[in-house]
């Protein structure tokens, strides 16, 4: 502001780009709240069996990979409706660009299905196989199917491992997709990987807890879920402290998301409703044994699609052009 | 020596009128609502004191573009004399090189495809200047190659002040601005 | 069409690639078959008409690309000299107005009262026989002398000729009474020679140059803005004399904020110091001038002090810039500007600055003002204009502008309302000029044509002016038809054609077929000799020994360079009652005005109101291009200019929507604010050309405020009769 005011006039009315930056509307944010939900589902299945080397005894964990699948199709839909020039959608497929957060995603999404489609054929209960079977003999694809399942099986651990990975690749890669855009400094920061995916861990456990796990599987899962929360609201105040002590555009970053536009979206959906209730309806479930409602999960899944939206608008609304 | 093309501003001579920008349309039918360049009008300091800078800007076809190395498809990308170009045929709309640049340089086009300034590399390539270059009336507009040292936009760089618009973004912008 | 053809396209396809590889990895090139050529937008012609352009009235050279019958984008002719391959955002924009969905497409007759923009499409035949019956009725009823025509633009031209044939010499633009006249009339005074259009400005290699309000930049001739870059690139010491900081005053060594009505006193203390510094020109003064005694006895207590209680522009500015035009001379030269119809002492104020030129020698010199040469084409071999028809009307009854030298627009207008005028007007042929907008006194315009027994319209596009009209002509525009030769004094000779582009669209015909097909029914055959304009431009260029062919081809000829200074061995002559530089004017002296300027200070804007400015922005021409959708997609709409200060007291935003009201009661339209640090706190501004109302403007109607509807004030210029505009008050008031 040295020198008094300053007026500038912009002769720009691109549409989509002024008065300020709006590209992505809805439909990345649930995409990517969907592809950290499904992140979070591949995980915990996975890890859950792991940890305790039993098979899962809840629906909603063996069949975690399937949701995971659900979730992640719907997400590649937003993602769909989102490209201005749908017919091209094909050429993410011609490429492979590793400078490209957006071509690492696709092609990664290409691995979760079929590594998903083996953790959740592997998890399945043997009626399911009977019942599946016998549609599929119709079609005579039961010998296939069958051999499938046995690979599911005797591959059990590999595919659990392998579908740990590319939940983490895809939770990562989640936030890696904005944290790359150094345009953009709300997004600038590679902490972006790592808290996408604890916030995708963290709604991940929060569906599971909504869909009846057992209690011992309840308990492993609050707990992980806990611990999520701690390590997401730790990811955010460091988040905040990079923002803080990165020079003029981390100081717009940080004066959006607390005190601008998006301070009071940031500070009551994401901070308080999102994460420190939850977490604190958690501890308080484990420590001083509060009954067990869906409140927490709920909130934790309002509160990973208020990040999304909120980053990725906040982001948008902060860029160059205001330094 | 590969051309390394670039633009030179001379914002003491432009006066603002936009007959770059009406160029540029005609030039390379640009969609209705849209321009691939702009003209941004700085008046600084309080009544009387003030001072102006008006400057004619475009992509700045980055010597480290992040639009490309944001692109998924290889529909941005460097093409001759370092100019960024989007193939359109091979553009998605997926908008991560809009998103991705700092200078906000970029729009998609009513068809689908990303659009932007193209340094007229369809003129360039027959030996003409850009569009904007050619009808600016006061000849504040410079294009050239500055691995020549002696073309005029390397003289002009040698010879005047000059800043590029937001250099911490570390993207090697290609067009300056004369102070 | 040589070198304007275009060349062989190279498609240089996946040559491109090993810089593309940059990106990484595996993108999509599959060894060329998926390649990334370089698109070509293709709006290069097939066919390169070159022609000259009519957006404005400076007339730049252009090279019209047509592909499939369309045109697809006009550029600069390099070999036009008004052009040099360069154009202001106007000349590509002519694109917009052929193409333009609400042109004038048929023939139109008034249905119901004027002014009520109804009409009924009609035939050619019937809107001709109309037009001719009345303009037959009216010279056997009034006299030939009660035909008015008012014209602006080149296409004018056939319809001048039309009046004179027919015996009125009334013909009048509002481009003088209410625009450069006052310049025109002080320049020819004191150096024999108006300043012309293009003006003979030798920007190009001043080294101080002052601007009196002059917004060059916004006021987009290309030459002349070219030549002022050229300036500013060379280091030139610029003086911006703006209320406003304008685009120019952002370029300016000295910007100096001058209280609006004062210029007068600071140009008189300029030549104070000039003359008491010794920093004028003396041989060039005691050599070319006469009066320099009196003026120097005249300024003698103009100081710097006494300008700066008038001006609020402090001594010692006066004093510098003084200096900094001294120190450059001659190649040093005052503006004389264009739109000068400020406050009607314009004449006197426009002979300040002439006067000032003569101090700084700059007349005839190298950074000063060139010699203008022109390029002689004899004139069509037509018949003897036949009537010798009476004096114009244009000043009300009993009393003479005395040194009027072209017709006053607004005083034609005055003397249709029937007893104000030595004669009544009784019908107007108006030709590309929206009187409604271009003539001050809104009222005054509209009980003039209700006074009328007839008005017919030439237009493009259905302005104000064509919805009061009794008959509606539709005009081809400028790149469908063929006009006069251009062929004006500049630097250098030249000849330029305008030649048609494309067929006519709609139903509109060219104007020399209109004026033609009307002087066939008012039995003026014999003046309209030729089959149509080409024929008649090219007999024109033949005559002048030029080449045809070439003409046609490349659109302009250009005469041998000759010295357009007199250093460079012109013989210095003054087309003035002395033959001398007249400093101090009899002329003015006998009139009773004065044989040299004074300052007469301005009337103060009423408690809580401001001065109305108005101005252009560098893509339009008035308020004959607001409805060009390819030029406005580079413009918001116009604004009010208010200091930030007093918007910020008044509890106004800037963006917010305001509207003027003037010290008459008459209310803008609506219009957004701009708060600025860039204009003084007792004026507001606006650009001109905006609030059309008619109803055919489907674009532009709506759009923006009006400042001529705020003008129902003006204070006429006794020596010319031009109307100052710059008189008017408004107080701001937050849209309701």
């Amino acid at each position: 502001m040295n020198g008094g005011m300053l007026e500038v006039v912009s002769g720009r009315h691109n549409a989509g780009i002024d008065p300020g930056l709006h590209v992505w509307g809805w439909e990345v944010p649930v995409y990517l709240f969907l592809g950290g939900l499904a992140a979070g589902l591949l995980i915990w299945s996975a890890w859950i069996e792991i940890a305790s080397g039993r098979r899962p005894e809840s629906q909603a964990l063996r069949w975690g990979p399937w949701l995971a699948i659900v979730a992640l199709t719907l997400g590649m839909g937003a993602l769909f409706l989102d490209l201005a020039y749908k017919v091209h959608v094909w050429r993410f497929y011609l490429a492979f660009k590793p400078s490209s957060p957006m071509s690492w995603g696709s092609w990664i999404l290409v691995l979760v299905y079929p590594i998903a489609g083996m953790a959740g054929l592997g998890g399945t209960s043997p009626e399911e196989r009977a019942l599946v079977g016998t549609a599929l003999q119709r079609v005579h694809l039961d010998g296939v199917f069958g051999r499938l399942v046995g690979w599911a099986d005797s591959g059990r651990r590999p595919w659990l491992g392998a579908s740990m990975a590319v939940g983490i690749a895809l939770g990562v890669y989640t936030g890696i997709l904005l944290g790359s855009m150094a345009s953009r400094p709300a997004w600038n920061s590679g902490l972006l990987g790592p808290l996408f995916l604890v916030s995708g861990l963290s709604t991940g456990a929060a569906l599971l807890l909504l869909l009846h796990p057992t209690p011992r599987e309840r308990h492993q899962l609050a707990g992980w879920d806990g611990v999520a929360m701690g390590v997401e609201v730790t990811l955010l105040a460091l988040l905040l402290l990079q923002f803080a002590t990165s020079g003029q555009s981390g100081l717009l970053a940080l004066r959006e998301l607390t005190v601008g536009a998006h301070g009071a979206s940031f500070w009551s959906l994401v901070v308080i409703g999102g994460l420190l209730v939850p977490l604190a309806v958690v501890l308080l479930e484990r420590f001083r044994g509060l009954p067990h409602t869906p409140l927490a999960p709920i909130l934790v899944l309002f509160g990973g699609i208020a990040l999304r939206v909120i980053l990725v608008s906040a982001g948008q609304a902060t860029g160059f052009r205001a330094l | 020596m590969t051309p390394r093309y670039a633009m030179v501003v001379d914002t003491r001579r432009c006066v603002a009128c936009k007959a770059c920008v009406l160029a540029c349309k005609a030039e390379n039918q640009v969609p209705d609502g849209f321009c691939r360049d702009w003209l941004v009008e700085e008046v600084r300091g309080r009544f009387p004191n003030l001072s102006a800078e008006n400057r004619s800007e475009r992509c700045n076809h980055c010597g480290h573009p992040p639009c490309v190395s944001a692109c998924p498809t290889g529909a941005s990308h460097v093409a001759e004399g370092g100019v960024v170009l989007v193939t359109h045929h091979k553009c998605t709309g997926c908008k991560a090189c809009i998103a991705a640049c700092p200078y906000d340089s970029r729009y998609v086009h009513p068809e689908g495809h990303v659009d932007k300034c193209t340094f007229c590399l369809h003129r360039v390539q027959e030996g003409r200047q850009p569009a904007c270059v050619e009808v600016c009336p006061t000849e504040c507009l410079h294009f050239g190659d500055l691995s020549d040292p002696d073309s005029e936009v390397s003289r002009l760089l040698a010879t005047r002040t000059w800043k590029v618009l937001h250099p911490e973004t570390g993207c090697e912008p290609n067009v300056y601005f004369l102070k | 069409m040589g070198g304007f053809t275009r060349r062989q396209f190279l498609k240089i396809g996946g040559a491109a690639a090993g810089a593309a590889a940059l990106g990484g990895g595996l993108t999509t090139r599959w060894f060329g078959l998926d390649g990334d050529p370089v698109d070509d937008p293709g709006t290069d012609g097939d066919r390169v008409v070159p022609s000259f352009c009519e957006l404005c009235f400076w007339k730049c050279g252009i090279l019209a690309h047509v592909k499939d019958g369309r045109v697809t984008k006009i550029t600069g002719n390099p070999a036009h000299p008004l052009s040099r391959g360069r154009l202001c955002p106007r000349g590509t924009g002519g694109i917009g107005l052929l193409y333009d969905p609400d042109r004038l497409k048929k023939p139109m007759i008034r249905r119901e009262k004027r002014g009520q923009q109804e009409f009924q499409e009609v035939s050619w035949e019937a809107a001709l026989d109309y037009t001719a019956e009345a303009m037959l009725r009216i010279r056997e009823k009034h006299g030939p002398e009660a035909m008015a025509l008012y014209s602006h633009g080149y296409g004018g031209s056939w319809f001048k000729h039309l009046l004179k044939a027919y015996g009125s010499a009334n013909i009048a633009a509002p481009s003088y009474a209410q625009c450069r006249g006052p310049r025109e009339v002080a320049f020819q005074l004191t150096f024999g020679s108006t300043v012309g259009s293009p003006e003979n400005l030798d920007l190009d290699h001043s080294r101080a140059i002052a601007l009196i309000g002059s917004h060059l930049g916004e006021n987009m001739h290309n030459t002349q803005v070219q030549d002022f870059s050229r300036a500013i690139d060379r280091g030139a010491s610029l003086i911006v004399v703006d209320p406003r900081y304008s685009t120019a005053a952002g370029k300016a060594r000295w910007w100096l904020p001058i209280k609006p009505g004062t210029d007068l006193a600071l140009l008189l203390a300029w030549m104070h110091v000039l003359i008491e510094e010794g920093l004028y020109d003396r041989d060039y003064v005691e050599k070319y001038t006469v009066g320099f005694d009196r003026l120097k006895a005249h300024v003698a207590d103009k100081t710097p002090e006494w300008a700066f209680t008038r001006t609020t522009i402090r001594p010692e500015v006066i004093v510098e810039t003084a200096r900094a035009l001294g120190g450059a001379r001659p190649a040093a030269l005052v503006h004389p500007g264009r739109h000068v119809v400020w406050y009607g002492d314009d004449t006197q104020r426009s002979r300040a600055i002439a006067i000032l030129n003569a101090l700084l020698g700059s007349w005839g010199r190298k950074g000063g003002f060139f010699i203008p040469q022109a390029l002689s084409l004899p004139s069509y071999p037509y018949t003897k204009y036949a009537y010798h028809p009476k004096a114009p009307p244009d000043a009300p009854k009993n009393s003479v502008y005395p040194l009027a030298d072209e017709v006053l627009a607004s005083g034609l207008c005055m003397a249709s309302i029937p007893g104000t005028a030595a004669y009544d007007v009784k019908g107007w042929l108006v030709y590309g000029t929206n009187l409604i907008q271009a003539l001050p006194q809104p009222d005054v315009v509209q009980k003039a044509i209700q006074a009328l027994d007839f008005i017919a319209v030439v237009d493009v596009l259905p302005m104000e002016i064509v919805g009061w009209a009794d008959v509606v002509l539709p005009e081809a525009t400028y790149l469908e038809r063929c006009d006069e030769i251009d062929a004006p004094p500049w630097r250098e000779p030249f000849a330029a054609v305008r030649q048609p582009v494309v067929e006519p669209m709609y139903d509109s015909k060219p104007g020399w077929w209109i004026a033609r097909e009307l002087a066939l029914r008012l039995g003026l055959k014999d003046y309209f000799p030729w089959k149509d304009s080409v024929e008649y431009a090219m007999h024109r260029v033949h005559g002048a020994g030029l080449s045809c062919d070439e003409m046609r081809r490349t659109g302009v000829i250009r005469g041998p360079r000759v010295p357009v200074y007199f250093e460079d061995g012109l013989e210095p002559s003054f087309a003035t009652p002395s033959g001398k530089i007249e400093i101090w004017s009899q002329r003015m002296e006998e009139a009773g005005i004065g044989g040299l300027p004074d300052y007469t200070p301005p009337e103060e804007p009423p408690p809580g109101m401001f001065r109305l400015l108005f101005g252009r922005a560098p893509m339009h021409t008035f308020g004959r291009t607001s409805n060009n959708r390819f030029l406005a997609s580079v413009e918001r709409g116009n604004e009010l200019w208010l200091n930030a200060r007093i918007a910020t007291e008044l509890g106004l935003r800037s963006g917010e929507m305001v509207v003027c009201v003037n010290q008459d009661g008459v209310r803008s339209e609506p219009l957004p604010l701009k708060a600025t640090e860039r204009i003084r706190p007792d004026c507001v501004y606006l650009v001109h050309g905006y609030g059309h109302d008619a109803k055919g403007l489907s674009f532009a109607r709506g759009r923006g405020a009006s400042d001529s509807r705020l003008v129902t004030r003006v204070r006429v210029d006794p020596a010319m009769g031009g109307t100052g505009m710059n008189v008017n008050f408004v107080r701001v008031e937050r849209a309701a």
